[in-house]
């Protein structure tokens, strides 16, 4: 029998993340104490100042930097002490494409299929499903200089899709794109992540794009500590969309502006 | 675009040589032939070098010299840009070494090599290395810091074991660098071949170069020349095509011509 799937998807319990700073006069700490946790198949929008540490986090639950004390779980397992038991759990969406330039679409694609070592054929038919499904269908064998930006950042979703994860997380993935191409892209996003019922933690600058994507949605202050929690969940109304567009703003206004070191 | 351009550059490749073999034709009219021989005795005693097995042995030994020091080179080039980039006291201590051994004139090696060892073939093979050696390291050395970060980045987050890691990232990254480090040390390789070979080789191209020099043969000494030049060219255009084909991915404005 199939051990059941863990309903807890991501667990940060007294997380922090202290870094060296680069002339070594010092660390300064990013992320403090914190402590959260994200249930499976939750869509969770993470705003925060510029340097409030949500990149921290974000490399953390990646397993791509150790946390200084506390204790990360993602699917019940280390992200970093575990680092291959996550292999094709997490898929990643960055804020630039970071597509590979000496790859075709499909083979940037077929990226984390290969590195998980899977079938050629059926990951060829999985990379092709995908593009199609992200509106790529002829541009297969096209490199990424050949792409627009918004063509370049749909390869990467499908990218992250296709290893099927668990946990999807997405660091600003449109802010550099147009209006136009960010919200079509994202209204696309949403719902291939809504319909394969993916967890996914989404940081980003914009409140809208926060309110828009997140079933809930932790505002962060410096050093990464959560200041504002909502749920977004239910039909939001028009008033209860600017009540919370009104609070979370308020959220981001109070915290003190950092001393430049 | 690029096709157009390389058409240009190669009628411009023929535009230069043409107009410097007829002032070379003319000179031949006026000066003596062991000084200026015409061009059709250049070209002849070219054909009869590379057609003649027992002196193409020759041409072939020298391509088959530089080939082994370049790969030797290469391999520890490899070994040692892998060893910097991973310790920054090796770079530290390493670094100073490589650029002393870097000055050192092709001929200083020649006497070195000379004194220490006793085999020709060995004694070349060392002089190559030497001379070599820094160059492929630190080119190597580049091609590997050059990787982006963000790829790196990337590619981490879908945990691959260190093998994929080196076939999907590392190895497309260090391609063009390799085949740039390979491009640049042909062409000094083919320099101090001939150097390492006119003292003390008993056959090569700078064997016979020494030969011709004996024998005050202009011819020869060209026709030779032509021989190594002919090498070099060649195997460049098999590293130009194996780069054309490995970087078929970058915008045609973007490859080398």
């Amino acid at each position: 029998m199939a051990a059941a799937a863990n309903p807890i998807a991501i667990t940060f319990q007294d997380v922090s993340k202290t870094f060296e700073r680069p002339d070594r006069s010092g660390s300064f700490t990013a992320v403090d104490q914190l402590s959260f946790t994200v249930a499976r198949g939750e869509i969770v929008a993470v705003v925060g100042k510029t340097g409030c540490g949500k990149s921290t986090i974000f490399n953390l639950i990646a397993g791509l930097a150790e946390p200084t004390s506390g204790h990360i779980t993602v699917d019940g397992q280390d992200p970093f002490g575990d680092f291959a038991a996550l292999r094709g759990k997490i898929g990643i969406v960055f804020q630039g494409d970071r597509l590979m330039p000496w790859r075709t679409a499909i083979d940037n694609v077929l990226l984390g299929l290969d590195i998980l070592g899977a079938d050629r054929a059926h990951s060829q038919a999985i990379a092709r499903e995908w593009l199609a499904k992200l509106g790529l269908s002829g541009h297969e064998n096209d490199y990424p200089h050949a792409l627009s930006g918004g063509m370049r950042q749909r390869v990467s979703i499908a990218r992250a899709l296709a290893v099927d994860p668990m946990l999807i997380l997405c660091d600003e993935p449109f802010s550099a794109l147009d209006e136009m191409t960010a919200q079509r892209l994202r209204a696309e996003f949403l719902r291939l992540v809504r319909e394969a019922g993916k967890t996914a933690l989404f940081i980003t600058h914009s409140i809208d794009e926060a309110l828009e994507v997140g079933d809930r949605i932790m505002v962060l202050h410096r050093p990464a500590r959560i200041a504002f929690e909502a749920d977004t969940r239910g039909p939001v109304t028009t008033e209860r969309r600017a009540e919370l567009r009104s609070r979370i703003l308020e959220a981001l206004a109070s915290e003190s502006e950092p001393v430049t070191p | 675009m690029n096709e157009a351009l390389s058409q240009k550059r190669l009628l411009q490749f023929a535009v230069g040589t043409g107009a410097l073999a007829l002032v070379w034709q003319i000179a031949s009219l006026f000066f003596p032939d062991y000084l200026f021989p015409s061009i059709p005795q250049i070209v002849r005693r070219f054909v009869d070098i590379a057609t003649t097995w027992s002196t193409q042995v020759d041409v072939l030994t020298t391509a088959g010299r530089i080939l082994a020091g370049l790969a030797g080179a290469f391999l520890l080039g490899v070994a040692l840009a892998l060893v910097l980039n991973k310790s920054r006291s090796a770079e530290a201590y390493l670094t100073p070494v490589l650029i002393l051994l870097q000055g050192i004139p092709a001929l200083s090696w020649v006497v070195i090599a000379i004194i220490w060892f006793h085999g020709t073939e060995f004694r070349i093979f060392f002089i190559m290395l030497m001379t070599t050696l820094p160059a492929f390291t630190f080119q190597i050395l580049d091609a590997v810091r050059s990787m982006s970060k963000d790829l790196f980045e990337m590619t981490v987050a879908f945990r691959p074991t260190r093998w994929k890691m080196f076939r999907v990232l590392v190895l497309p990254t260090v391609v063009p660098g390799i085949l740039t480090a390979w491009k640049v040390n042909l062409g000094n390789a083919s320099r101090v071949v001939v150097v390492a070979e006119l003292v003390g080789a008993t056959g090569g191209v700078g064997y016979e170069l020494l030969r011709q020099q004996q024998l005050f043969d202009m011819t020869g000494a060209l026709a030779w020349t032509l021989q190594l030049v002919a090498f070099v060219l060649v195997f460049q255009g098999v590293i130009t095509a194996i780069e054309q084909w490995a970087l078929r991915w970058r915008p045609k404005s973007e490859r080398a011509i």
